[in-house]
Parts: C-alpha cells; structure tokens; sequence
C-alpha cells in the first residue's frame, strides 16, 4: 500500500486499558478492541506491550490480531468509511456505493489515502438491514444510501465529493 | 431500582407497587432508540420531546424504547394511551405532537403510515398491516418497555418465571418444562433446547457454563440486536434459569463488535440485575449463585459456529474444531457448557411463565413457538417480523411485507443466510418451519429473509454467497478452503462470460465433496446457495452460459446500458457519470458511449424518468 511512516505510539495510552480486564488470556480480543478504538489501529509495541501484561507469547498476540478481522495492523486514517455489504445491502445496490467512494477518494476498499485521511473498509451487515444500502461514516449511519447522500457524508473529508457534484 | 430484592415474595411486593404506580391512561410519548431509528435521528427526537415537556412542565412521559421492527420508517413514535402511531418524525414535529395529539387527542395526518399496495392510511400500530399480521410474544417487549429500565421489566411481568422457578421446581423439572414445550434452537439448526441442556446437567466437570450466542454473523438478520437492544431483561432472564437448570454458575454473552449499543444495553441490565440481587450471591435470598460476563466478537463470521465461539472467548482464534465432544460434554475450558442463541434464551422465561402446554400450542408438530425473521431486500415493509412456526412465505412477504417495491415481479427469497438457498415463487405457499425449509433446499438458519425481484440475479447471488465463504473460511480444512475457492472460480466464469455448460457439471460435482468433507457446518452447508438457484434458476445459469445474457441485467460483463426515448434530457446523469460516458444536450435525448461505459449503474439510479434501461 502506502509507505506512510508509522505515527509514534504513546505507551501511557495503553495503562488504563490494561487495568481495566483481569490480566488472563481470555481478556485478549477485548484488550486489543480496546488498543485499536485509542490508536485506531494495532501498533506493534502496543502489542508487545500487551504480551507482556497478559503474560501470553508474542507469536500469539499477533496470530489473533491477523486472525479476526476487525483489527488492523496498519495505521487507518482519521475518517473512516465503512460501507455494508451484507446481503440486504448487496441486493440494493451496494457495489455501486463502494466503487463511488473508491472512485471519489482514489483508494481500494481496505486501503488509506496517503495523508491518513481516509480508511474505506467493507463489513458484512452491521444489523441495520432494514435501511440497506448502509454506509457509516465516522459511527454515522446513512441509512437507504445513495451516492449523493454518501457524497453529502463525506463532505470536508473526501476533497471534491460534494463541489465536482454541484458543479 | 436501588434496593436488593431479597427473596420471591419481596419481587412479587415491587412488582405490585409499581404497577399501581403506574397509570395506564397516562399520557406518554414513546420513541424507538433502536440502531435504525437512532440512525434516522431519533436521539434527537427524544431529546427535543424531554426538552419540550420540560419547558411547558407537562405530565407527559417520554420514553425511549427497543426496535419496533419496522425501521424502514423510523424514527418511530407511539402517542399513549391512545396508541397512535407516526413515522418518519423529525424534531419540527414535537410541539405539533404535543400541543395537537398528545393535549387533545388529534391525529396528524402527515405523519401517518400509508399502506404503499392500498394507498391507506392506519392511525393505530395494530391497525398496520405490517403488524397486524404478526404474532409478537418476543418483539412484543420491545415497543413496551425501556430497556434501561429494570422497573420496567419488572412491571411488564419480569423476573416472574425466574422467583417462581427459584420456588417452586427442581433443576430437572425446568429440564423437563423446556423440553415439552418443544423449543428448539434459533441459532440456526433446531436442536432441541431441553435435550441440549439434560446433556450437560448430566455431563460430569466442574463448574459448568451457560453461553449466549449474540455473534449474529448472517448478513441480512439483526434480530438478535434487536432482542439484546430493546429487551436485554429477557436475556438475562432466561440464562438465569438456564443457569439454574443446567447447574451453572457463570455465563458468558459473546456479541459482536458491530453491535455498540447492544453491548452497551446488555451491560447496564445486567449491572441492574446484579445490583437488585437478581445476579451473583444468593439470588433472591436462595442457594444458587450465577454472574455474566459480556465478551466482545472481533468481526469473524465462523465466530458463531458454538466450538470456533468458545475458543475466541477463551482467548484464541476462531476456529472450530471437530466434535463430538459437544459443548454440553465439553465446552469452556474443556468443561460442561450450554450454548444458546439470543432468541432461544428470550424464549424460556415465556415458557416457564406461560406454562407450557400455552407454549406448546403455538407453531406446527415440529417446531413450536414463534420465529423472527428479518424482512429485507426489495419488499414494501422491511424490518423484523414475527409469526408462529408455520406461516407461509406469502402470509410473511405479501401480507406482511406488502409485496415487492415498486411493483416488481417476485423472484426469489433467500432464507438462512449463506448455509441456506433461494426459494422461488412456486414456494410461496410453503408453510415454513425447520423441516419444511430443509426440505426445500434451504434452511431456517437464524431468519434471515431477503426478498428478491426480476431485477436480482441469481448466478450473482450464488457467487456472492460463496465469495462470502471463502473469505469467512478460517482455512483449517483443504475441502473447505480449496473447494468453495474452486467453486468461486466457476461461479465468477459464469458472470463473466467464461463459461460452457461442463462449467455446470463441475460445480455440481464439487458440491458434495465440499459438503461431506468438511469439518465444520459453515463448509458442510456452503454449496446449499449454489445449488439450490441451479435446481430453481437453472435457466438463468443457461441464459449467462449459452447466451452471454444476465436476464436480470446484474452481471457486468455481460450488460450494456442504454438511454430510451422517456429520457427528458435533465441532464442529471450526464453530470454524474464518472466515466463522462453520457453526453446530449439540455432538454434532448442523451446518449451513452458504450466504449466508455464502465457499467457502474449510476445512470440508471440518478434518472427520475425510468428512461436508463440495461440489458
Ligand atoms: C459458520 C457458522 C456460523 C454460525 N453463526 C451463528 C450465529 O451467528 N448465531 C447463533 O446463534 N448461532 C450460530 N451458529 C450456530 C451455532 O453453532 C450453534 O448451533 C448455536 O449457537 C446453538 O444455539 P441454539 O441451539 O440456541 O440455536 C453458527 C454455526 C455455524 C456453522
Ligand atoms: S469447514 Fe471451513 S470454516 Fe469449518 S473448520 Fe473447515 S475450513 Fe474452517
Ligand atoms: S437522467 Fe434520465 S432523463 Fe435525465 S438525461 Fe439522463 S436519461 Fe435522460
Ligand atoms: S453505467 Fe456508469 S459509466 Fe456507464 S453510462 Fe451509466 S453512469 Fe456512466
Ligand atoms: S446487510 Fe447491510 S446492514 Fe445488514
Ligand atoms: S430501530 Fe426503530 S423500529 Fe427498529
């Protein structure tokens, strides 16, 4: 992908997260829930940190981080923009939501736009079907998605998403 | 509700008080705070009604509730006593409603639900047809009470099961009640519930686990959010007495990270519940102790699969492994656990509150009670909908759904997820229960139901499913991981043009290989999508092999768009097109550049005028 340096990781971060779960194995995927919402994604002294608390090996802790999908292991950007293809969304049309913003934001859905701007990731359902096609941008939901309204979403974030349209 | 309730006696006293405290023609305004409606803004909503009530210092409740299951239209509003119902509220509302409907009684015409098949307008929840055809024991709760509210709970009859159980019957009789009303699994298979929990009482290991399986992973159901959201009491009512059951003393709720709120709702309850002494020590002043604990999922679909949940709890990667052993013999680290979906555990405090021979009333011979299904894709009414085991899929998407949008033909359903298939219209009348729905080539699996028109193609789906699968494959066996990887190759040949009819023959032939050799059900049900759309939509996969045709004008390799002469020239999609592949002047026809075109279909989403056709 990008060759963005690694931003420096403030260990401090990581004391309150730890205190909060008993130091056992099966605190691990919480606590690295936890690491990923403070530094938006998994830096690696903040798991070997967690290594060391948990008194788990290190090969283990990076084995789960690759393993489940919610975690990264590379810096994601300051927005993110998750679009839903779970099937309900599927069938409404949620390709076409994807390649908009993929096209907007010149990224491939997973990847981050070089300034660290922008994450666009796919899920499958986040259990709001009912209002499929389902982008969220930054926790907000835009139910019945349409590339305008994901175009309004991304306004100030994606350079051009709303100006190029009212051209 | 501060206070310890020390034993059955003292909960029956509250409960009474605060029912009498209670009015029930007391006037309240009650406003969804479900994911959908949240989405919808209905934070807002709830906070400019408290802030309005305040300021004009009525008498006047505003309480935020659960999921009423018709998302689609939130935010949701329901005026007390008088049951009226509006949708689709915005804030610049409020002051009307209070002034006009809550105040006096009126209704706002505006805000009423229009019945899109009849053009009808109902003022009362019941009166909607998407409710009034359904059967709503469990979502019932939701549109009742706060979630936040133990008091609630308690006043709408909670915990009830629960103090008379603790009194009044023996581990095995609650065995035995479970397994005579014939409750079985909602998680996906239908095991019955009281076999599943015998198993493990009788298991020798100490201690022993409940579990509740909130992983959710069918892309297309949230029914389990909206249990865990709007009635998170139930819950933890029913692994209450599950626990007490079964001999457990711990239980652990694995939710799915996608789900905040339910997680952020379950916590609260069950922090009430421990409070009020309905958790941990000596719960209601007996000899049985049970605490939860609430474990989050990392965002692996073969997470749900019981084995593959246990060891992501314990701390490792999700992936199943081969049993027998069950869970029930063998389960959390290594000892006797009972594992139940969301819906299931719902289920028990009804039954043993009820009775069982009321329970046992409800649904077909095989499978009792209600079922939830989520109602999605391109029908009318979308959302949850509940009905007795039984119903038929007419009754669900035509009486229930309203029929399909914009008046399109009915082509499909797809039912259980990516375990299950795609059922045509000659299955409409099927009256679906576990069997029923095996039997035709699908399954029940958690309830998702996604409705499909002329305009959804089927060898798409099929691909999609199994795409789906091979991501969401841990890859621990190679028929598994090599064969639906082989599948998706033949599937994407289809779609793409690239395929002759042995193409056929060899997913057909794969398929049982995939399905026998498998490890888990996540393998052993994957080519169920395949080969339920080539037994129902066998011409379809012809049309793309034989013809280089998508029928329904899905499959991009094989589409071109073009613009007929209802175009009115508003130039809209010209100006949308990214591939600047539209071109024509203001106020005539335009025109598209099919060297240009990169079939994207935002054209065809933009025009008001239905003048984008694609073939
Ligand atoms: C790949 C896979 C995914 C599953 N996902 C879920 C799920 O999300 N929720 C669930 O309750 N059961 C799921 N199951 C079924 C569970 O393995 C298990 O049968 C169920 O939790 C048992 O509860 P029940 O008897 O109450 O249905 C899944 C099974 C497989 C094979
Ligand atoms: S069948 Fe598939 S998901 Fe299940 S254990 Fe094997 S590889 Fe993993
Ligand atoms: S949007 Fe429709 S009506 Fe308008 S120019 Fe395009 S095809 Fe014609
Ligand atoms: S399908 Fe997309 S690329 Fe093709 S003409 Fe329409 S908008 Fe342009
Ligand atoms: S399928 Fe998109 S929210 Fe469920
Ligand atoms: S979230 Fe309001 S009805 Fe479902």
């Amino acid at each position: 992908m990008n060759a963005t340096a690694e931003p420096t990781c403030d260990l401090t971060r990581m004391d309150p997260i730890l205190a909060r779960y008993p130091a056992e194995r099966r605190s691990l995927v919480m606590v690295l829930q936890d690491v990923q919402k403070t530094y938006q994604y998994l830096p690696r002294p903040a798991l070997e940190r967690v290594a060391e608390a948990l008194g788990v090996p290190r090969s283990h802790v990076f084995h789960l981080a690759t393993f489940y999908k919610a975690f990264s292991l590379k810096p994601r950007g300051r927005h993110i923009c998750t679009v839903c293809m779970g099937t309900a969304c599927h069938v409404r049309g949620a390709l076409r939501l994807v390649e908009h913003v993929e096209r907007r934001a010149g990224l491939k859905a997973g990847e981050t736009t070089p300034d660290l701007e922008l994450t666009l990731e796919t899920v499958n359902c986040v259990g709001a079907c009912a209002l499929g096609p389902v982008v969220i941008v930054d926790g907000e939901y835009v139910g019945s998605a349409t590339t305008t309204k994901v175009d309004k979403a991304l306004k100030g974030i994606v350079k051009g998403a709303v100006e190029e349209q009212e051209a | 509700m501060t206070r310890r309730i020390t034993d059955a006696a003292h909960l029956e006293r509250l409960r009474t008080e605060l029912q009498a405290a209670r009015d029930p023609e007391r006037k309240a305004v009650a406003v969804c705070a479900g994911t959908g409606c949240v989405a919808y803004g209905s934070r807002k909503l709830t906070a400019a009604f408290r802030e309005a009530v305040a300021a004009r210092k009525l008498d006047v409740e505003v309480r935020a509730t659960g999921c009423h299951g018709f998302c689609e239209r939130g935010p949701l509003v329901v005026v007390f006593p008088a049951h009226i119902f509006y949708q689709r509220v915005q804030p610049k509302d409020v002051d009307e409603i209070l002034d006009r409907t809550v105040a006096k009684g009126e209704v706002l015409e505006r805000l009423l639900y229009v019945d899109p098949s009849t053009g009808q307008k109902h003022v009362h929840e019941e009166e909607v047809p998407f409710y009034a055809h359904q059967h709503r024991l469990i979502l019932g709760f939701n549109g009742r009470i706060d979630p936040e509210s133990l008091d609630d709970y308690v006043a709408n009859g909670g915990y009830r099961a629960l103090a008379r159980t603790l009194t009044s019957m023996l581990p095995e009789q609650v065995i035995e009640a479970v397994t005579k009303a014939g409750l079985r699994g909602r998680g996906g298979a239908g095991f019955p519930t009281g076999r599943k929990w015998a198993l493990c009482r009788q298991a020798l290991g100490n201690p022993k686990y409940v579990v509740c399986n909130a992983d959710e992973g069918d892309p297309g159901a949230f029914m389990d959010r909206s249990v865990l959201e709007g009635n998170p009491h139930g819950v933890v009512e029913g692994m209450i007495l599950g626990a007490y059951a079964v001999g457990a003393r711990e239980g652990y709720v694995y939710v799915r990270n996608e789900y905040p709120l339910a997680v952020e709702r379950l916590s609260l309850a069950v922090t009430a519940a421990r409070d009020a002494g309905l958790l941990g020590s000596n719960i209601l002043g007996r000899d049985f102790s049970f605490d939860i604990h609430i474990t989050r999922g990392a965002g692996a679909f073969v997470c749900g699969e019981e084995t593959a949940l246990l060891a992501s709890i314990e701390g490792n990667p999700g992936q199943p492994r081969f049993r027998p052993p069950y869970p029930a013999q063998s389960g959390l680290w290594g000892k006797p656990t009972v594992i139940n979906n969301v819906e299931t555990w719902v289920n028990v405090p009804l039954i043993l509150d009820r009775g069982v021979d009321w329970y046992a009333g409800i649904g077909t011979a095989g499978s009792k009670g209600t079922k939830i299904f989520s109602l999605v894709g391109k029908v009318n009414n979308t959302g949850l909908v509940e009905v007795p085991m039984g119903a038929t899929l007419r009754h669900i998407v035509y009486g229930i759904g309203g029929g399909i949008q914009g008046g399109r033909a009915f082509k499909a359903v797809q039912t259980g997820g990516p375990s299950g298939g795609c059922l045509p219209a000659e299955q409409l009348d099927l009256q679906i229960d576990f069997e029923s729905l095996t039997a035709a080539g699908s399954m029940m699996g958690s309830g998702g139901m996604i409705v499909m028109d002329d305009r959804t193609c089927m060898v798409d789906v099929a691909r999609y499913f199994i795409d789906f699968l091979i991501e969401e494959s841990c890859g621990k066996c190679v028929p598994c991981r090599e064969g639906l990887t082989q599948m998706g190759h033949l599937l994407h040949a289809i779609t793409e043009g690239r395929a002759t009819d042995d193409t056929l023959a060899e997913l057909e032939a794969l398929a049982p290989v995939v399905q026998d050799a498998s490890l888990c059900a996540l393998g052993q049900t994957a080519p169920n999508p395949v080969l339920s759309t080539i037994k129902y939509f066998r011409d379809e996969y012809l049309a793309h092999i034989r013809d280089h045709r998508c029928p329904a004008g899905v499959c991009k390799a094989l589409i071109t768009y073009s613009i007929n002469d209802k175009c009115t020239g508003c130039m809209v999609c010209a100006r949308q097109c990214p591939e600047h592949a539209i071109t024509g002047e203001r106020k005539k026809l335009h025109v598209i550049d099919t060297a240009k075109c990169t079939r994207c279909g935002i054209c065809q989403s933009v025009c008001k005028f239905d003048a984008v056709d694609v073939r």
